[in-house]
Order: structure tokens, then C-alpha cells, then sequence
């Protein structure tokens, strides 16, 4: 098989454009993870059901007659008190134990989360319409749908002003604080209670964020949300924790990554392309930390 | 005295031996009801196309039995029916086939919803010699396997989309076409790619692009974007309810001109309420529509089962719900054939069926699935803002002309 893509030069803007734009979605989600990780020490299985959850809330406006675009300022305030609310009830009985614990609990909470939203919503796949048409470039022969473009802008405005938050507000810093030493935090006056709930809370936002921007861009389903959490995962252990770019990096070249694999191995292999992008990568990292181990022999 | 022991407990196993056959044989009826079993997905992924099928069953029993029931032996019986939830996981599915056959007796089954758990569930009913009439499993390997109890009412999954590439051969001036295609990497999915390889070689047509699509997949643009530089004349695409709206919202946006498009559950999307116009002009298979010229003595026709089933239960009935209330009217006929409750004089009788439903006509090939009834294929067409599934294949019962070529984008309001 010859490739098409080296065939058509438009194919290739295509698909890098494609794969940054899903890529930057991705990596909002990816940022929620990454900061509870880095902050509480907790992976969260649970990560796509809560994108998924928050999709489920703009679709619900939609159905009311409210363009589904808005659920990405209504379903994040939602969202928050939702994983305020999972904290409280779940998450603070696990967080200082060890990390399997926590996985089996989030686990847990992802099927208890499935099957109340198949409750509720049904298990059908539902699309939300925002009729925001298509951008055509290069002689229509490049396309872009608004939606997707709308999903990405949104995403960065977000991610910015999270990081701005985190930065300059007091909550912000308490909640950078405890992630580099919970204990000393504590000693210093912080309620790390209060900061772990709030991270937990601000994950479960930005899940919000990115759901009602797939309920536009892509389809809800019930039962869809791990390839959510497993494609954050891998962007969280490429770019490493609490660092911004690099996981809005780390997001764009896997979504850049998975197009090309897709036009040069074939659709069957772009998942499995990915996922040996990661083993790859783990083994190097792992190689460059034996290195660095020396030193300190 | 030893000797005596000796009798008796042969005497005595002899008994139990007898009456186990006897119950294994004409069991399990209780009283003037014919007890049937079905695991059926009330819950997880495919609860909604689970419920559509357990009311399509529901529905038939209620007519059923109040239209007279099943007469054996000159006396009548009641449908009843045992249901599980499967939580739509095939090895619960086939747990539950296990219970209802060792630990509830039942000695009929119905089948649950999709191939992959008919597929979990037909090795315990041929393990145990029960005969399964199913309604929901199309996947072209549940009749390869030589099962001897398995009776299909629908027709396998490589026919769903055959007839559309005749269609486009014969809209084409006769002459081969070029495909694009894109299936899920599932059974069924993959089943209905081999039907149209089998097409494609048939009609002499190229397949200039053939993706598998990844089950977590929710995104074709690549796919899509190949499919806009080759320009092929007919693209099918085949991945449950989430690949028709995936598709249906991604050729939108990314304004893909292809003359035909064919795909599967477009129904069970709801695709023309969900998409709207942009749905308009694909084409969908499917295993029943309500204006089929179809009869029975229950139902009456396929109208008179859509507006039945409306005031039953609120909506109209998909597919889904006809063929499972057929596997019905499958099993009354076999029964009464077999005049007896032995189960292989029941499986005897359900191979030589040979009957029509409001769903269609029924009749087992050698491998269980049903030879007698077509595919159809219907047209999304728009009206304003309304959007309608029109059947268009085959002529027979095509009510409104196939409209072909689709329009360019750029004409499309």
C-alpha cells in the first residue's frame, strides 16, 4: 500500500490540524488529572466518567432548548460540586493511603457513575447540535469544523485561567503548597481538607468543561468514559505532573501522533500505535533514571 | 438382606432415573403455561435495545395468549416468560442461560440482545439439547458453527448492506463502483465487511479504502478526510449506533461529497431526529419497516403492530421490538406443529418452519438463520424540518424512489 498521505500535501494539513485540535481537548482533561495526581496522590479511573457526566449536562440543555455551547460555563459550576461532594463522601477516606486503594476506589466510582447515568439519560449515544458550521481553507479542500476550533479555544482559555488562578489566588498557592509537602502545609496553617477538596472540585470542573465540549464535537455514551481516562493517563505520565505546557504538549503531539499513525499503518492500529508510543517512552524514561541513579551511587 | 438392599436401590434409581427423562423431556410446562427463558441486557450498555426486545417478546406473549394460546394435544397454553438481567456482559449472559436451564428448568429459550451474547449463550443451549429461537444475534458466525438448536428469526449480518452495493452498480450504468468503507472491528460489524467484499467481488468493484475502526474510537476524521481525496462512488460505514452518528456529524462538518452513503443502525441511532437534515440521503439497512406488506393472524400487518405497540408503550416500536415479538409467533407455530412438549420434536418442528409473520417470512437455512426474508433498505428524506426513514429497496416494497446522487454540500440548504 502506498501512502496516500505523501500523495496529497492537504492530507497532511488535515491531519496535523485534526489531531492539535483533538489533542488540545485532550490535554484539558489531562491537566485535571495531572493536578490531583500531582496534589493528592490519587489516579482517577474515574477521570472519563466525570468528562462523560459533564457532557451528559449540556446535553441535557440542549434538550431543554439551550444551545449545548453554554454547558461549558454551566456544567463545570455543577461539576465542582460534584467532586466536592466525592470527596467528602468517598475520596478523603483514601487519599493518604497507598495508591492502589485509591485506584480501586475511583474504579469503583466510574461503574457506580456509568450506571447512574444510564439511568438517567439512557443508553443511547446522543449528539448535542451546535450548528456552528465548517471553516473551509485552502480551497475547501481543508476542513475545519467551528465546533472542534470552538472546543479547542475554549479548552486554552480555561487551562490559562486555571493557571493563572493557581499563581496568583490564595486557594492557588495552598493548593501548590500542599503538593510539594502536604505536612509542612498543614504546619504552616493550611487546611489541606479544604485544598484537597477544592482540587478535587476543580478537576471535576474542567472534566465538566471538556464533556460539554464533546457533547458537540464527538458523541455521549454511558459506558465511554475510560478511553477518556486511559488517553489523560498517557498524556499525565508522557508530560509528567504539574507542568502546563508540557501537558498541553504531550496532548497535541499524541492527537498529532494517532492522525499519522491512522493514515500510515491503517485505522486498525492508530490505538495500539499510541500505546506503543507509551511503552516506549516508559522504558526510556526508566532507562534515563537508571542513568541518573548512578550519580548518586 | 444384602441382595435385597442391592434391588431396592436399583429399583429405586431406576425411578428417579425415568422421572428425570421424563421431566427433562416434556418440562417445562406448569399448569396451562409454557415457560419460556430469556437473559436479556435490562441493564448497562445495551439496556435500551435490551428493553426494546424484552417488549417486542412481552407484547407477543400478551397477544399471544389472549388470541387463544398455544394448542397441544388438544388443550390450550399460556406464553410465560423468565427473565434474567444480563447487564449486557456475555459471560453473565451465559451464567444466567445456565440457571435458567439447571436451576429454573425452563426448556425453550428466547434469545438476548446482539450477536456477542447470543454468541456466550448458544453453547450452554446446545450443550443442554434447548432450543433458542433468537431474535437480536445477526452475526454470520452463529450459524457457521453447526449448531443444531439455534433458530435465527432475522437475517445474518453479511446481508444488511449487500443489496446497497448492487444498487450503486445498478445506478452506476451497470458498471463496478469504487468503496470506501469503514467498520467497526466487532463481529457483527465485521461480518457486514464480508458481506460487501462478497458484493464488491461479485459486481467486479474496487474497495479503495477499507478501515477498521478501534472500539473506543469516536472520531473518523482521518478515514473521512482519505475518503474526500479518493472521491469514491459509494461509502459504507458500519459501528453500532455511535459510528452512525459519529459518521453522520463528521461528513457534516467536514462536507464529505459522496455519492451514496450506506450504513447500519441508523434506526437505533435515531439518526433522522438526532442528526435532522443532516442526515438526509443515507441510507440505511434495516430488518423490518412497518410499511412491508407482511401478515399474520396476531398482529395483522406491520402498521397495525407500529400503532399496537405505540399505545402499549409509548413509541414506536424499532425493529428490534418486531423481530423479537416474531420469535414468538416462531415458537406457537413450532409448538403446535410438534403437538408435544418433547424438546427435540419442538427443535424438529422449528426446522421445518416455514410460515409468515407481520415481520416477514420465516424459514431456517442449515445453519439456523432465517433464508426467507430480505433486507430492506430505507432512505433518510427531509421534508422542512422533519426527517423520515423511506423505504426505497427492495422495488417491491419501495415507497419512495432512491434518490441518487446525494447533493453536493456546497447545494445543500
Amino acid at each position: 500500500m502506498d501512502f496516500l498521505i505523501f500523495k496529497a500535501p492537504m492530507l497532511m494539513v488535515q491531519a496535523s490540524l485534526d489531531g492539535i485540535l483533538l489533542g488540545i481537548l485532550f490535554a484539558l482533561i489531562a491537566y485535571g488529572m495531572a493536578l490531583q495526581w500531582g496534589v493528592m496522590n490519587i489516579i482517577n479511573i474515574a477521570q472519563g466518567d466525570l468528562v462523560i457526566l459533564g457532557g451528559y449536562i449540556a446535553y441535557t440543555m440542549y434538550l431543554a432548548g439551550i444551545h449545548p455551547a453554554w454547558g461549558v460555563v454551566v456544567s463545570p459550576i455543577i461539576m465542582f460540586f460534584v467532586g466536592w461532594a466525592l470527596y467528602k463522601l468517598v475520596i478523603n477516606k483514601v487519599v493518604d493511603r497507598d495508591l492502589f486503594i485509591s485506584i480501586l476506589a475511583t474504579f469503583g466510582i466510574a461503574i457506580v457513575f456509568q450506571q447512574l447515568m444510564n439511568f438517567i439519560f439512557g443508553a443511547d449515544v446522543v449528539v448535542a447540535q451546535s450548528e456552528y458550521g465548517t471553516t473551509m481553507i485552502f480551497d475547501n479542500s481543508v476542513t475545519l469544523p467551528n465546533s472542534k476550533i470552538f472546543s479547542a479555544f475554549i479548552s486554552v482559555l480555561y487551562a490559562v485561567a486555571l493557571v493563572v488562578y493557581m499563581k496568583k489566588s490564595r486557594l492557588g498557592r495552598a493548593i501548590r503548597a500542599t503538593a510539594q509537602n502536604a505536612r509542612a502545609a498543614k504546619i504552616l496553617g493550611v487546611d489541606t481538607e479544604k485544598v484537597y477538596a477544592a482540587t478535587f472540585g476543580i478537576n471535576a470542573a474542567l472534566c465538566g468543561i471538556a464533556g460539554a465540549l464533546i457533547s458537540i464535537t464527538l458523541t455521549l455514551h454511558p459506558y465511554v468514559g475510560l478511553p477518556y481516562t486511559v488517553r489523560s493517563f498517557m498524556i499525565v505520565i508522557v508530560a509528567g505532573l504539574g507542568n502546563l505546557p508540557a501537558v498541553a504538549l504531550s496532548g497535541m503531539g499524541l492527537g498529532l501522533f494517532e492522525e499519522f499513525a491512522d493514515y500510515i499503518l491503517g485505522t486498525e492500529f492508530r490505538i495500539g500505535a499510541v500505546f506503543m508510543l507509551l511503552v516506549f517512552i516508559l522504558v526510556y524514561r526508566r532507562f534515563k533514571l537508571s542513568k541518573k541513579r548512578e550519580y548518586l551511587k | 438382606m444384602n441382595k435385597l438392599v442391592k434391588l431396592f436401590t436399583i429399583f429405586i434409581s431406576a425411578i428417579t432415573l425415568t422421572l428425570a427423562s421424563i421431566s427433562s423431556s416434556f418440562a417445562k410446562v406448569e399448569g396451562d403455561y409454557i415457560v419460556l427463558g430469556s437473559a436479556i441486557s435490562l441493564t448497562g450498555k445495551y439496556s435500551s435495545n435490551g428493553v426494546h426486545t424484552q417488549n417486542g417478546y412481552n407484547m407477543a406473549v400478551d397477544r399471544i395468549n389472549k388470541m387463544g394460546g398455544v394448542k397441544v394435544g388438544g388443550k390450550s397454553y399460556k406464553f410465560e416468560i423468565i427473565y434474567y438481567d444480563d447487564e449486557s456482559n456475555p459471560k453473565r449472559a451465559a451464567q444466567l442461560a445456565e440457571r435458567l436451564i439447571k436451576q429454573d428448568g425452563v426448556h425453550y429459550m428466547l434469545g438476548p440482545y446482539s450477536s456477542g451474547l447470543t454468541k456466550a449463550i448458544a453453547p450452554v443451549t446446545e450443550k443442554y439439547k434447548i432450543p433458542m429461537v433468537e431474535a437480536n444475534g445477526a452475526s454470520r458466525s452463529l450459524f457457521t458453527k453447526g449448531y443444531k438448536y439455534l433458530f435465527a428469526v432475522l437475517s445474518p449480518a453479511n446481508q444488511y448492506l449487500e443489496v446497497a452495493i448492487d444498487l450503486a452498480v445498478e445506478k452506476n450504468g451497470g458498471k463496478p463502483v469504487r468503496i470506501a468503507q469503514a467498520f467497526e472491528q466487532d463481529a457483527f460489524s465485521q461480518d457486514v465487511r464480508l458481506g460487501i467484499l462478497d458484493a464488491a467481488k461479485r459486481t467486479g468493484s474496487e474497495i479503495i479504502i477499507d478501515d477498521k475502526l478501534p472500539k473506543e474510537l469516536n472520531d473518523m476524521a482521518a478515514t473521512l478526510a482519505k475518503v474526500k481525496a479518493t472521491k469514491p462512488d459509494v461509502l459504507v460505514v458500519s459501528g453500532h449506533t455511535k459510528g452512525a452518528l459519529t459518521a453522520i456529524r463528521q461528513i457534516s462538518e467536514m462536507k464529505v461529497d459522496v455519492p451514496m452513503l450506506a450504513m447500519t443502525h441508523c434506526d437505533a441511532a435515531k439518526l433522522s431526529k438526532q442528526h435532522g437534515k443532516k442526515s438526509e440521503y443515507a441510507l440505511c439497512a434495516s430488518q423490518w419497516h412497518k410499511n412491508l406488506s407482511y401478515k399474520d393472524k396476531f398482529f395483522g400487518s406491520g402498521k397495525k403492530y407500529d400503532k399496537d405497540f405505540k399505545k402499549e408503550f409509548g413509541y414506536a416500536p424499532p425493529y428490534q421490538s418486531a423481530e423479537s415479538s416474531a420469535a414468538l409467533l416462531v415458537f406457537k407455530d413450532a409448538f403446535e406443529r410438534a403437538n408435544s412438549f418433547d424438546r427435540d420434536k419442538v427443535r424438529d418442528a422449528l426446522k421445518t418452519t416455514e410460515m409468515q409473520t407481520f415481520y416477514g417470512n420465516i424459514k431456517f437455512g442449515p445453519g439456523g438463520q432465517n433464508v426467507a426474508k430480505p433486507m430492506i433498505l430505507f432512505q433518510v428524506r427531509c421534508k422542512g424540518d422533519t426527517c423520515e426513514n423511506k423505504v426505497v429497496a427492495p422495488t417491491k416494497w419501495a415507497s419512495d424512489k432512491f434518490y441518487h446522487p446525494i447533493p453536493k454540500w456546497s447545494e445543500r440548504s
